[in-house]
């Protein structure tokens, strides 16, 4: 029990930065209605860019930076695939997410990871800011709770703006109903680009922090990304989808719910003492247990639905 | 107002299942014209408002609207000459937005989206007068999601929506199918009541021919892929259900063996 306590901050702070990346996982996911495998890519991809920017001393801004405009090009990349390609988005996102993985091999100078010394920078958030609070050697500002959980705010809060805006609102009409958004003069495919550029600027920034909270970037970070920000949109929903309606709050109820997968996952492995390798099963087996759900209850528990009176009279 | 050039659509061309949806048909609508368009299943009736609405490109011909060659633009620029109400009552709308939110985006219809707040206060107002004129109390319900309206509702929404930014041409296929009778004859009374208030150029497609012969200043009857009946003017007002369906044998050297055009 106590150890779990005592990684409970650590599993928070991960948890935190997870769900920016969650954040924009259902942006494409319930925004837009597509599951974007590119996620598992561009998340490493963020992270490599952000650290080899480190390395070879730009500013932790300009790194992070960095990582959201190259995420926002993986995202172009695969909504090109899709839009103008006419290839089906699944497979566009397979298609930038293996070319990633050379591209991110490269961007690390041809090494499977890349790490950060930390008592040489002045990172945004690190593990070991987080110990270094808890021997009270650093002000809470600095702790990784703190730094993300302002980050993540502020992010929301420009996704909110921006989804309010016209253009915003275009891309959601989009992902609602493509037929009425074209009649309405909505150019689609450029709503999708836009709206998997934005998710993947987020997901590859997410990546940039955790690069930089366990101090290395690894090929692998990003392996499974959709699986667990599917978690965090799912979780998020479960627990409070129905208090949260307004369009900010489903946002943190995202990033809540990657908290709370975060926090779990933490628990098992502290209290069961399960093998670590088995964490990846665990995650997919309860990630297909919650999008089995709400197929069976409409299969097999939906109300008989009444159907429109057709006429042709 | 609508100037159609013998244009011609097959689908699925050296396959078994090639049809020819669109024979070489040309038409031209002037401006204020309502025209009503009848026809048996695979007629070409869906096809051609399809055609005109940049669903597709068509195979042959050419599609002018208010005098601007549109046969190679894409649906969503054409969107800016074109209102659209489906028959599906579903496809008009956004579902998962607000009511206000749907009105919003079709009120900027033919503008470049930008960064700007997508809905303001003053819009707000005027959506609201323009909700009460339709009678359905959803001006009382701005906020709720389209999702949760009714048929009928979804539909005279989308009409709202598709006369909004005053299109230069509202087409309307079978936008009443989906709907009981009772609503459907009162869509089709906002429908009348819109399209002579901004004197509208209005193609609608419908199964029903006493509205084909009630509704509009012209009527068109389809079959195999062409326009086989066009009466306008004195000759449409005196038509009978009668008149149409000999028209429409004369037309088609056959007789109206379609059940669904029987049972109209």
């Amino acid at each position: 029990m106590n150890s779990f306590l005592n990684a409970l901050p650590g599993a928070i702070s991960q948890g935190m930065i997870w769900g920016i990346m969650a954040i924009g996982l259902y942006i494409t996911y319930r925004l837009l209605s597509i599951s974007d495998l590119t996620v598992d890519g561009s998340f490493c991809t963020g992270g490599a860019i952000g650290v080899m920017m480190i390395i070879n001393g730009h500013s932790i801004w300009l790194s992070l930076l960095a990582a959201l405009v190259v995420g926002m090009l993986t995202g172009m990349v695969t909504g090109l695939l899709h839009t103008v390609c006419g290839i089906p988005a699944i497979l566009s996102g397979i298609l930038t997410q293996l070319g990633l993985w050379s591209i991110n091999l490269a961007i690390m100078g041809m090494k499977a990871n890349q790490s950060l010394n930390v008592n040489k920078y002045r990172l945004l958030v690190s593990l070991r800011y987080l110990q270094d609070y808890n021997k009270g050697v650093r002000p809470i500002t600095q702790h990784p709770i703190f730094v993300v959980g302002v980050l993540t705010l502020l992010l929301i809060g420009v996704l909110y703006w921006f989804f309010g805006t016209e253009l915003g609102s275009s891309l959601r009409a989009t992902g609602s109903n493509p037929c009425m958004a074209r009649a309405q003069g909505i150019n689609t495919s450029q709503s999708i680009v836009l709206g998997l550029m934005l998710a993947n600027g987020l997901v590859a920034l997410s990546g940039a922090l955790m690069a930089q909270y366990q101090s290395f970037a690894d090929i692998n970070m990003g392996r499974g990304a959709i699986v667990i920000g599917l978690a965090a949109v799912i979780i998020g929903e479960v627990i409070f989808g129905r208090l949260f309606r307004n369009f900010a709050l489903k946002l943190l109820s995202v990033s809540l719910g990657a908290i709370i997968y975060y926090v779990v996952i933490q628990a098992v492995v502290s209290l069961s003492g399960i093998n670590s390798n088995y964490l990846k099963l665990l995650s997919a087996i309860i990630v297909g247990i919650f999008l089995a759900v709400p197929y069976w209850k409409g299969k097999y528990f939906a109300k008989p639905v009444r159907k429109g009176v057709t006429t042709h009279a | 107002m609508l100037e159609i050039r013998s244009i011609s659509k097959t689908f699925h061309p050296g396959t078994v299942n090639e049809k020819t949806a669109l024979d070489n048909v040309s038409l031209t609508l002037q401006d204020g014209d309502f025209v009503t368009v009848i026809g048996g299943n695979g007629a070409g009736k869906s096809t051609l408002l399809n055609a005109i609405a940049g669903t597709w490109f068509v195979d042959e011909g050419q599609i002018l609207i208010d005098g601007v060659d549109v046969t190679h633009l894409s649906e969503y620029k054409r969107a800016k000459f074109i209102g659209r109400v489906f028959q599906d009552p579903m496809l008009g709308t956004a579902a998962t937005m607000q009511i206000e939110e749907n009105l919003a985006l079709a009120y900027r219809r033919g503008r470049t989206r930008t960064l700007r707040r997508g809905i303001n206060a003053a819009e707000r107002e005027n959506y609201k007068a323009m909700l009460q004129t339709l009678g359905l109390g959803l001006e009382e319900r701005m906020n709720t999601r389209v999702g949760l309206l009714s048929g009928g509702q979804r539909q005279a929404l989308t009409l709202l929506m598709a006369t909004l930014q005053k299109p230069k041409l509202l087409l309307l296929d079978e936008h009443t199918a989906a709907l009981d009778p009772k609503t459907a004859a009162k869509v089709l009374d906002t429908t009348q009541r819109i399209v002579e208030r901004d004197h509208l150029t209005t193609l609608m497609i419908t199964h029903n021919m006493r509205d084909a012969i009630a509704y509009g200043n012209r009527l068109i009857m389809m079959y195999e892929g062409h326009v086989a009946v066009d009466v306008s003017g004195e000759e449409k007002k005196r038509l009978t259900v009668e008149d149409l369906m000999q028209l429409f044998e004369k037309a088609a050297g056959d007789s109206i063996v379609n059940d669904r055009m029987l049972l109209s």
